[in-house]
């Protein structure tokens, strides 16, 4: 069976991780994918050299040595260490006939969430820090030594779709047990404890009661001791903060083992460790009275299934660990959010802009020739000097510009000089586009940058494109009708319209499911639709018609985006991964694997760089597409996301989600800058200004609501000190920053969209009931 | 809080009944208590799951309300087979049924005859999604200032602002959510005593009174708060007495129209919707009188077609467009075979009212068929006496206006063949009636230098003839018949006998009453043109000392300007021609008029009394 495996999952490898990003601009970007590529392929290659000569036997001692040599915590693993736990999973895993996807998955995967995965067996050690404490690390050794083989097993990602075998390996983890009957008492203990150490304490030690109350509960359904598990659910469900409704709901339906099985969402919660961040005094607190209490029910579970984070500093309050967490698996480990972010612009393409004489004429008249020179000088300054944090403009191949697209950059330019400037005393006007008779059918809107179409997307299926202006969409000619066209002509671009054609709006058919996503191309000739079917459909604007269907996701697919550069987009959907594709591929060049729940939302950064996906596990993950790695991951929502924006500047990201709060982050720091209640609904849109001076959302509470983005940016000071402790306090100002809150009678606001002069144009379908 | 949660987070599981009933009807006779237990757990997990996963659907959906729809992909995608026929979009209608000791819940599935469904006629279609954007922010590509569109226009109806910089949007937001109070507007006691006076002997039978009431109504300042209800009087008037043809009440009605429409203080914008249907009701209704062959209705389709051609001039607005949607329904009504010739007559009147521009465009054109309709009438088998007048009066309204526009418009030579080629039967006539007023206009050019007295008057008005003669002279409505019927004398039409004269030129008689005893002033009007007019005159009264104003009006000029229409206020004054002037000016009801009529009033003196007044038809 490893011979005939092994093959299949080199050849899917290559073809996925090796797949150029871009393979149409040639030699430059060739070199450019070489370095990075190799490097990678190397590292995974190893691997499964080193992988085919072991044994089993030699599996399971490299399991055990696995425990032994303490890791210093935070510190780098030693490259060789590494090297060999993930050879040793890899085998064990192909031990036990998991499919090569899941691997693939891991790749593509961040190296830290290998780390987290293979380290898991000593993931106490890394907690300790120290190493020192010896007691811990008995009991670790006495754990393994029992349950040897299967623990080391856990940290397989499992798609319960394919590999039944592994979800019994992931859940028998929970087979050694303790007296069912004894988990009232301990956890009853715990609670007492932590009720009785010192405030400062309190807040951050109750964060251990969700998952410990979750592990135990699924140790007592496991293990079919189904009434002890109702009782103790009844007892302590209670308890748990009330952001975790939503798992608790899915739990208390859950009271069979073989319900475990089928059930994703739990499978992932306890395969990714639960992250919680505490400070060293209250972890050292904790520690010693388990040890006092010779609890090892729960220290096990606190060793196997947790990460705790453990950072030096005052304990956090009740209030700051409570706009953190929230999320399916926990907090952010502070080490995830390291990583360098090139969040700059990148330079723009000099383009030689014609000054219209008439047109300047025409602004002096207006009386603000002033104002006009200024802004001008400003911009062209802007554009010449690099952003020390951009990323090198090649660092992902884009596609060259063509002629349509310089002029229509020559466009925004002249529309931008005539931009409002926004700010608290100059609010936008909005403009609502409100669909007709959409009978509770529209699901998704997108405008086109120049604001000059407007494409939406139903529940039956359809994808229809408006034109937002008085000019109508007319189709090209068919082929036959083309041929007797002078070619030579200078029209020609008008000629090869067909007027019969001519009408307001177009509809697109080719969906056999409700469409939740559509994005239009930059260049305004394509129309990207996601829909219910698994497929995402390329549709051409000039012919309206389609031209490529992306299968890939084999489940709903719930958004997609193109990239601000074109040719790129971004899909993700129920399959809990989020794909990376370009136009001319059928296949995608990056999966992002990491969540553990629906993709729900999916942006690209004005960069192009990277792309931002928010989650039905309430959080929002942040990926480079050069090497498929997540770079940023922030948790704090208490809801599924499903809208997100990046600031014009490509510095901050803004989240909205069911919970109706909007969470302001800072990409560089990684850090919560700002939460924004005042929403009683989900918050379907999110935009900025185009200054990022407003932030506007729009949710199903059918109002629209303007913040002032910009002094809720210039008011937190993030340095390199507040990113090191991973946490701000933040203040309570939601009300100063709202500037306005306008009604909608009764449209829910699906999409929200600035033009480039700065008028809000808003979209929803009026709900006549 | 925590209770509460504890609560609804208690696992809800199917009752065992439900599995053993189910279990049943599909065949499966007896279950065992165990199973049925494991059995509905196990079901009622997976519903839940099911739930949970087509809650997520709805949340992409965009919606609040879970659907079907929302079940079928949430099955689909644990790979079961959606339920089909679960098309219900709103509500599913379970019924209940107990018995035998069971309750329970089901869902009615009738069998359905495929042939009936296919036979019945198809629902109507829903209505297509369509995109309504506000109008005044569609052109998102001006340059305007974004200023000047606040937020909260449109559908954006509230506004809340915080901060302090956008208090001023505050204010505005709420000014314009306010409301207008709804308030009731409660007339004094003094103005319903007024209100009733007024009605009372507008409609009454009294024309002394009558002639007071109005000239009340288009004089007094302090009306506003009646308006509604003289409106609402109007319209409901016209409509009770069209059915009972009561010929003068609505001759009564549309002078009050006539007068609040020349109050200056009024204006009727606001109350255009009661009171064009009753004038165009006026102007149009198949029958306005008992006896159409002999009443004079036409006088009062006349007078009403220019109380309308008025009302267009002062409020058609490009937003209520009430010149064109009139001009289109004449336009129907006329272009309809089957019209019958009082409603023909009516629209004619009414289009020609319109102006110049209108005659040439809409009427000239359906002069020959017009002409053959009515020499398919005049020569045709005996018909009734009833078409026969129409036809008349249809041929010579037709006539009147359309003479002047024609001699305006066509090229000098007027060939009586070259004519009846244009315009078929009524060619002859008509070329007959452009001569004259050819003529006339020429003669009215050298008279113009000659003693004359230049008397702008606004508004058309329908003579009143005041005196205690008339008023006791016998029964109110044929003295009120008679008057139209005096008007329509005056109107061009051939044949008629006692009015030798050319069209245009009309007599108003003044009586002068004060001091001079029987002497009486008889001013003779020339005017250039021939138009509608109307003449009143005055019965010489010498014990009363009232002066008397009789005025007539000339047809409203719509378009041109150019066109010297005529009207003439006939003064009863003691002696002067110099006090007349004065006088005759300060009587006058209102004393701007957009259009100012120019007209030549030839003053004689005479000696003969009143004989030539009221010229009998």
């Amino acid at each position: 069976i490893i011979r005939q495996k092994n093959p299949k999952k080199k050849t899917y490898y290559a073809a996925h991780v090796m797949t150029p990003l871009l393979s149409a601009p040639g030699e430059k970007m060739a070199a450019v994918q070489d370095a990075p590529m190799e490097l990678d392929s190397e590292k995974e290659t190893k691997p499964e050299i080193l992988s085919d000569g072991t044994s089993n036997l030699s599996g399971n001692t490299a399991s055990g040595t696995l425990s032994s040599p303490p890791l210093t915590a935070g510190g780098a693993p030693k490259q060789e260490d590494q090297q060999t736990l993930i050879a040793v999973l890899q085998f064990l895993r192909r031990n036990k006939l998991t499919e090569s996807v899941d691997i693939l998955r891991r790749e593509a995967c961040l190296e830290d969430q290998e780390d987290s995965q293979t380290l898991d067996g000593s993931g106490g050690g890394k907690g300790d820090g120290d190493g020192g404490d010896a007691n811990s690390l008995l009991s670790r050794v006495s754990i393994a030594s029992a349950a040897a083989p299967q623990s080391t097993l856990t940290p397989i990602p499992v798609k319960s779709e394919y590999d039944q075998p592994d979800v019994s390996v992931v859940l028998s983890a929970y087979s050694q047990q303790g007296d069912p009957s004894l988990y009232q008492v301990y956890y009853t203990g715990l609670k007492n404890f932590i009720e009785s150490v010192l405030d400062c304490h309190r807040a951050e030690l109750s964060q251990l009661f969700y998952p410990l109350f979750v592990h135990m509960y699924l140790e007592l359904v496991y293990n079919n001791h189904e009434t002890k598990a109702k009782a103790f659910f009844e007892k302590f469900s209670g308890d748990q903060e009330c952001y975790y409704q939503d798992d608790l709901q899915i739990l208390c339906g859950l009271t069979k083992k073989e319900h475990l099985k089928g059930n994703e969402a739990l499978l992932d919660f306890r395969t990714s460790r639960f992250v919680l961040r505490i400070s060293r005094d209250s972890y050292q607190l904790l520690k010693r009275h388990l040890q006092e209490r010779h609890n090892n029910q729960i220290w096990n579970i606190i060793q196997e299934h947790l990460y705790i984070d453990i950072f030096d500093g005052m304990p956090r309050s009740k209030s700051q660990i409570d706009s953190m967490s929230g999320s399916f698996a926990g907090e952010t480990r502070r080490e995830v959010n390291k990583a360098k972010v090139f969040y700059g612009l990148l330079k723009e393409p000099e383009i030689e802009v014609p000054l219209d004489d008439e047109d300047d004429e025409a602004e002096n008249e207006e009386g603000k020739p002033k104002k006009k020179k200024t802004k001008k000088d400003s911009m062209g300054s802007k554009s010449k000097k690099q952003d020390p944090n951009a990323p090198q403009q090649n660092r992902i191949p884009l596609p060259e510009l063509k002629d349509s697209d310089k002029l229509d950059k020559i466009m925004y330019m002249k529309e931008s000089t005539k931009r409002i400037r926004l700010g608290p005393e100059n609010l936008p006007s909005i403009c609502f586009y409100s669909f007709l008779n959409a009978y509770q059918g529209l699901t998704a809107v997108d405008f086109t940058d120049d604001s000059s179409l407007l494409a939406g997307g139903f529940a039956d299926s359809t994808v229809r494109v408006w034109s937002a202006t008085p000019k109508k969409l007319r189709k090209v000619k068919s082929a036959a009708e083309l041929n007797l066209i002078d070619k030579e002509s200078d029209d020609v671009l008008e000629r090869i319209m067909d007027e019969k054609t001519a009408s307001e709006s177009k509809n697109l058919y080719g969906h056999s499911g409700p469409v939740y996503g559509v994005s239009f191309s930059p260049d305004r000739n394509y129309l990207l639709s996601s829909s219910e079917d698994g497929t995402v459909r390329l549709w051409s604007l000039q012919t309206f018609t389609c031209l490529v269907g992306y299968k890939g996701h084999n489940y709903p697919v719930w958004d997609t985006h193109f990239s601000p550069f074109g040719y790129y987009f971004v899909s993700g959907g129920h399959d809990r991964v989020a794909r990376l594709w370009a136009t001319d591929h059928y296949q995608p060049l990056r999966i992002f694997a990491g969540h553990l729940a629906d993709v729900t939302c999916t942006r690209f950064h004005p960069n192009s760089n990277y792309v931002v996906t928010g989650s039905t596990d309430r959080t929002i993950r942040l990926w480079d597409v050069l090497n498929g790695n997540c770079v940023r991951f922030f948790t704090g929502h208490k809801g599924p996301i499903h809208s997100l924006a990046f600031s014009p500047n490509g510095k901050f990201l803004a989240s909205g989600s069911t919970d109706g709060r909007v969470l302001l982050w800072d990409i560089g720091h990684g850090l919560m800058i700002g939460e924004l209640k005042g929403h009683t609904d989900t918050i379907y849109a999110l935009k900025f200004s185009r200054d990022g001076e407003i932030l506007a959302s729009g949710s199903m509470d059918n109002t629209v609501r303007l913040w002032d983005s910009m002094k809720a940016f210039d008011d937190m000071e993030t340095d390199d000190f507040t990113a090191a402790t991973g946490h701000i306090p933040l203040p309570d100002n939601s009300q100063e920053l709202l500037l306005g809150m306008y009604h909608s009678k009764s449209t829910p606001v699906t999409h929200l969209h600035f033009t480039r002069r700065n008028l809000l144009l808003a979209a929803g379908a009026y709900n006549s009931q | 809080m925590a209770e509460e949660r504890r609560q609804k987070l208690c696992s809800v599981i199917l009752p065992t009944e439900s599995m053993k009933a189910i279990a049943e009807s599909v065949g499966v006779g007896s279950l065992q208590e165990e199973s049925c237990l494991a059995l509905s757990e196990e079901v009622s997990y997976r519903i839940k799951e099911i739930a949970q996963d087509a809650l997520k659907f709805m949340h992409h959906g965009k919606r609040r309300k879970l659907t079907t729809g929302d079940i079928d992909h949430a099955l689909k995608l644990k790979n079961v087979e959606p339920l089909y026929g679960f098309q219900s979009q709103e509500f599913i209608p379970f019924r209940f049924a107990s018995g035998g000791g069971r309750e329970l819940h089901f869902y009615e599935e009738k069998e359905v005859d495929l042939s009936d469904i296919i036979n019945t006629p198809l629902p109507r279609v829903p209505l297509d999604v369509s995109l309504k954007v506000p109008k005044e922010q569609q052109k998102t590509d001006s340059t305007e200032p974004l200023k000047a569109v606040k937020p909260g226009q449109e559908e954006e109806g509230s506004i809340q602002t915080k901060g302090q910089g956008a208090s001023s949007a505050e204010v505005k937001g709420k000014e314009k959510m306010r409301m207008k109070p709804r308030s009731t507007h409660e007339l004094s006691v003094e103005q319903q005593l007024y209100y009733k006076e007024i009605t009372e002997a507008c409609v009454g039978s009294c024309e002394a009174k009558r002639a007071e009431a109005l000239q009340s109504i288009a004089t007094d300042p302090g009306l506003y708060q009646m308006l509604p209800r003289f409106s609402t009087f109007i319209s409901e008037g016209v409509r009770v007495n069209v059915v009972q043809n009561n010929l003068a009440l609505l001759i009564y009605l549309m002078r009050m129209v006539k007068a609040l429409m020349d109050n200056p203080t009024l204006y009727l914008e606001k109350y255009l919707h009661e009171l064009i249907p009753a004038v165009v009701t006026c102007i149009v209704s198949k029958q306005l009188c008992l006896r159409p062959d002999v009443d004079n209705h036409w006088a009062l389709r006349d007078f009403a077609a220019r109380l309308m051609a008025q009302s267009c001039k002062t409020f058609s607005t490009t937003t209520n467009n009430i010149q064109s949607r009139i001009t289109k329904t004449f336009t129907k009504a006329l272009l309809d075979d089957k019209t019958q010739w009082t409603t023909r007559y009516g629209c004619i009147a009414g289009l020609a009212e319109l102006g110049h521009d209108v005659i040439k465009t809409l009427i000239i054109p359906r002069l020959s068929v017009e002409g053959a309709r009515i020499k398919a009438v005049m020569d045709g088998p005996v018909v009734s006496n009833i078409d026969k007048i129409g036809a008349d009066h249809v041929q010579s309204l037709l006539l009147k206006h359309c003479a002047c526009v024609v001699a305006k418009t066509r090229p000098l030579p007027d060939m009586v063949d070259q004519y009846k080629a244009d315009y078929g039967y009524l060619g002859t006539m008509l070329c007959s009636h452009v001569v004259k007023a050819r003529a006339q206009a020429a003669f009215q050019a050298q008279t113009v230098n000659r003693t004359t007295l230049t008397i702008t008057q606004p508004r058309p008005t329908l003579s009143m003839s005041q005196s205690g003669l008339s008023a006791s002279s016998g029964s109110r409505t044929p003295n009120i018949i008679k008057v139209p019927s005096s008007l329509t004398l005056m109107s061009t039409r051939p044949g008629t006998p006692t009015q030798p004269s050319p069209p245009a030129t009309k007599y108003i008689v003044m009586a002068t009453s004060a001091g001079a005893a029987s002497t009486q002033q008889v001013i003779t009007l020339s005017s250039s043109q021939s138009g509608s007019s109307v003449t009143s005159t005055v019965p010489s009264n010498p014990t009363s000392l009232q002066p008397l104003v009789k005025l007539e009006s000339g047809t409203t000029g719509a378009v041109s300007g150019s066109r010297p229409l005529q009207k003439y206020i006939v003064v009863s004054l003691p002696s002067s021609s110099s006090s007349l002037e004065n006088k005759g000016s300060g009587v006058l009801p209102s004393s701007t008029s957009p259009i100012s009529m120019e007209s030549a009033v030839k003053l004689e003196r005479s000696e003969s009394p009143a004989a030539n007044i009221q010229s009998p038809h």
